[in-house]
């Protein structure tokens, strides 16, 4: 390309060769910047990273500057910017994966690959790594094996998977796993199913006011646990004015101990498209999104098929269902690993292309959502409960349920436990009763929705699950009488360290002093004064913090104090003061240097 | 645009607003100083520190994004809220390295200035030795990263007013940094000494080369009066 060099020297020629595929990639794209995280995604997939000739070629192509470009592909887990193994090993780091013996597994990965957790081996073949949750909690220990689902792994597993993986590196067939579906027990809104589409049927006989009305009248409120009434919801983004009004589903389904989405998407997507096209219908949308967290990526050929049976059947495209003037599509945007995203602002972010920081609100999304336009963003629950409620009516839906809480609920159960999985329950029943069902006795405590959620300690075990009691998005983490409380909260606590965006102060640096905080409550090195210093920390973070992250990022302590005050008091140190400071620690790089290693020194 | 105006009440005193303008907005012109730091008066509002955080009709909410509304009720200067900042600060001054005696924004620091009038004496929570690389690149310009407080101003400014984009984030959480443009630093960026980019650092993270002592310690602007004065100022001469 230039007189000095007729022949490009090998390394540019690769760049080059990369910066043409690259380019081809972003043209795929309609070179549409809000299209950013498919690009990036593909460029991971095709390269394995997305390095900086990629980085610059897209920002090239784009007509946007490198530093944007950056800011994107770094702010997800699953995007590397460096080049990492072939083979990527992602190993699920929860409480309820940690209780089901993950920590022997990753042992047995860090033997049998003579690697450390976090590392690339030398040969470039493998990276081995923690994760957030990935959507199994009923079968931990889980794993994603180069973006595929291993279940209840033990160490003896490890040799034949690390074999396999050295043959054939994507996989190929069916992995080695023992997955099983997780619903354990359906109800009414997953049983007697009728044929495909019959709620969209029913609701294109309606209007769409009619249909606004039926799902007011049913009482639906959001499924992800926040409970806002659905009705409302898609009342306010109709009226609303805009050029386009769009339908967004969240199967960012990232909440620790959560998986009942998953079991929709893999067991019921027909339900799941009917419920989006309903909702595209009442809104007067043309499009509606689907955000399918990047830990479900498996799950993206069989949807993308389901789509493609609904266009040749009419039930997307032009004149869906043969109404005419209803002309509605839907596109499957899949994430790159970040809980945020499930945090509605968030994900119309990264639906847009850009790091999924929260925004600030109003004006909230119903106003002004994806790409600024009236957008109705639901959980991928309520849109089945929609889509069953047209099919059967609201009477039907509201026959279940509390005064206040109609219809069921999918409630996600795991950890100690005889029968973990997902059960359909009618809202109101105790968690008692929740135990005695899924085989849990003896149970010390329950983290009800999440780590977000709350530590419900036995004396509120008579307390119902219903939005005016419980409120949850699924997750119910059972915990028996031998598990440490704190320890758990620890974990949590870390759990929002690594998934805090670092928008808003409070949040990212108030997480990682929450986790600093309780580490040393755990080690029985907090006084009195350290414990209600870390609960004044978490007051201050939960007032002050931009989104529900980081307003619910102290919970795990802050519950756990309410709940068990008896096990902070049992770890407290008696001395009025303790240093932060560890003096051996402090010390040990000077006294290694020195070569007294082991040598204690006394203060 | 025939902007409606009403009243809100912020600390018992009442406040002309106007419909679009947000409260924190509302106060400044009324001359009620909310403290705030990441917020710029020449830039878009960004609302990453928090520090504006009151109650609004009971609930909390940062003033710096919440539109007023007509007869909102406000508290800004109470001691819970004051506590909330301090701790708010502290954060910022813990998550970088913040040594004001000898740091070349003493007297001119917004984060410095707001530690005194909020009554932070020394920071109550463990330093995290941030550690990182001073980039001296440019020729005019040198990027401090442990001074930043990541409040996104530098950012704005280049995007908005300078039309460079020289500036953005990288990583998320705790380890998220401010990046620049250029794999091989600010040197190799668009940024020149004059860009608003380089005027907007509430710290010293972006630092000016060869300037830095011209207005001696002593005589700098908060160094004469506390921060926020200039906004209380204006409730002093109500002619305004």
């Amino acid at each position: 390309m230039n007189a000095i060099h007729p022949t490009p020297r090998p390394a540019d020629r690769v760049n080059a060769d990369e910066a043409k595929a690259v380019r081809g990639i972003v043209t795929q794209f309609g070179s549409d910047r809000g299209r950013l995280m498919d690009i990036v995604l593909a460029v991971q997939r095709r390269f394995g990273h997305v390095g900086d000739v990629a980085v610059r070629t897209i920002a090239t192509s784009l007509g946007i500057h490198a530093v944007e470009v950056n800011e994107t592909v770094s702010f997800y887990a699953f995007l590397d910017r460096a080049a990492k193994g072939r083979n990527r090993v992602r190993l699920s780091k929860t409480p309820v994966s940690f209780l089901k013996g993950a920590e022997a597994v990753a042992a047995a990965f860090e033997q049998a690959l003579g690697l450390s957790m976090g590392d690339t081996s030398d040969d470039g073949a493998f990276t081995l790594e923690w994760t957030s949750d990935i959507g199994w909690a009923d079968q931990e220990p889980a794993a994603l094996v180069n973006g595929l689902v291993l279940t209840e792994l033990t160490p003896a597993d490890v040799p034949s998977i690390i074999a396999r993986l050295r043959q054939a590196p994507d996989l190929a067939g069916p992995p080695p796993s023992k997955v099983r579906s997780s619903l354990v027990q359906s109800g009414p809104l997953l049983s007697v199913l009728q044929a495909r589409a019959a709620g969209l049927r029913a609701a294109l006989a309606l209007t769409p006011d009619a249909v606004i009305e039926t799902i007011t009248a049913s009482k639906l409120r959001g499924r992800g646990g926040a409970g806002f009434p659905t009705g409302m919801k898609w009342r306010l983004t109709r009226k609303a004015s805009g050029a386009e009004h769009y339908i967004a589903c969240n199967a960012d389904e990232g909440e620790p101990g959560t998986f009942k989405d998953r079991v929709l998407l893999a067991e019921f997507s027909d339900l799941v498209f009917d419920g989006i096209t309903i909702a595209g219908y009442a809104l007067g949308a043309r499009q509606g999104l689907l955000y399918l967290r990047g830990e479900y990526a498996y799950l993206w050929d069989d949807l993308q098929r389901g789509l493609e049976a609904r266009r040749d059947q009419g039930l997307l495209g032009a004149s869906v269902g043969g109404k005419a003037g209803f002309d509605f599509d839907i596109r499957i945007q899949l994430g790159a690993g970040a809980y945020v995203c499930g945090e509605e602002s968030s994900l119309l972010e990264s639906l847009e292309g850009k790091r999924g920081s929260p925004r600030d609100r109003p004006p909230f999304p119903t106003e002004r959502g994806y790409l600024g336009q009236p957008t109705a963003i639901d959980n991928v629950e309520t849109l089945v409960c929609a889509a069953r409620i047209m099919e059967e009516g609201a009477a039907w839906f509201a026959g279940f349920g509390t005064r206040d809480s109609t219809g069921t609920k999918l409630v996600c159960v795991s950890g100690d436990c005889e029968r973990p999985g997902v059960y359909e329950m009618a809202f109101g029943i105790t968690i008692n009763e929740l135990l005695d069902v899924v085989g849990a006795p003896d149970a010390q405590y329950v983290q009800f929705s999440g780590p977000s959620g709350q530590a419900v300690a036995p004396k509120d075990f008579g307390r119902r699950i219903a939005y005016e009691d419980l409120s949850t998005g699924g997750s119910t983490m059972i915990f028996g009488p031998h598990r440490d409380v704190l320890a758990t909260a620890l974990q949590f606590s870390e759990f929002f360290v690594d998934e805090s965006c670092g928008w808003c102060a409070p949040c990212r640096v108030g997480a990682t002093l929450l986790k600093q905080g309780m580490e040393k409550i755990v080690a029985g090195r907090a006084s009195l004064a350290d414990v209600r210093a870390t609960e004044a920390l978490a007051d201050t973070v939960v007032r002050t913090s931009r989104c529900g992250l980081g307003q619910t990022a102290p919970n795990p302590i802050l519950t756990t104090m309410r709940s068990f005050p008896e096990l902070y008091e049992a770890r407290l140190s008696a001395a009025e003061f303790e240093p932060r400071l560890m003096l051996d620690d402090a010390l040990r790089e000077a006294a290694e240097i020195r070569g007294l290693a082991h040598t204690k020194v006394d203060a | 645009m025939g902007a409606e105006i009403f009243s809100i009440t912020v600390d018992g005193v009442e406040v002309q607003a106007a419909s679009g303008q947000t409260i924190l907005e509302a106060c400044d012109v009324a001359g009620v100083y909310i403290p705030r730091l990441c917020r710029h008066p020449d830039l878009p509002t960004t609302g990453t520190c928090r520090i504006c955080t009151c109650k609004v009709n009971g609930r909390s909410a940062a003033a710096c994004v919440t539109p007023a509304a007509a007869r909102m009720v406000v508290e800004n200067e109470t001691p819970a809220l004051t506590a909330d900042r301090r701790v708010l600060i502290e954060m910022l001054f813990v998550e970088g390295n913040h040594p004001c005696p000898y740091c070349v924004a003493s007297g001119d620091c917004e984060l410095q200035a707001l530690g005194y009038r909020l009554g932070m004496t020394a920071p109550t929570q463990p330093y995290q030795w941030p550690g990182l690389k001073v980039d001296a690149t440019h020729p005019d310009i040198y990027l401090d990263r442990d001074r930043c407080i990541l409040c996104a101003r530098c950012i704005e400014a280049s995007r908005m007013q300078d039309g460079k984009t020289v500036f953005g984030f990288e990583g998320r959480g705790i380890a998220m940094r401010l990046s620049v443009d250029a794999a091989g630093g600010l040197g190799e960026t668009q940024i020149a000494a004059i860009d608003k980019a380089a005027h907007v650092c509430p710290v010293a993270c972006i630092v000016i080369k060869r300037s830095s002592y011209r207005v001696p310690n002593g005589e700098r602007r908060f160094d004469k009066a506390p921060i926020g004065s200039d906004i209380e100022a204006r409730r002093a001469r109500p002619g305004r």
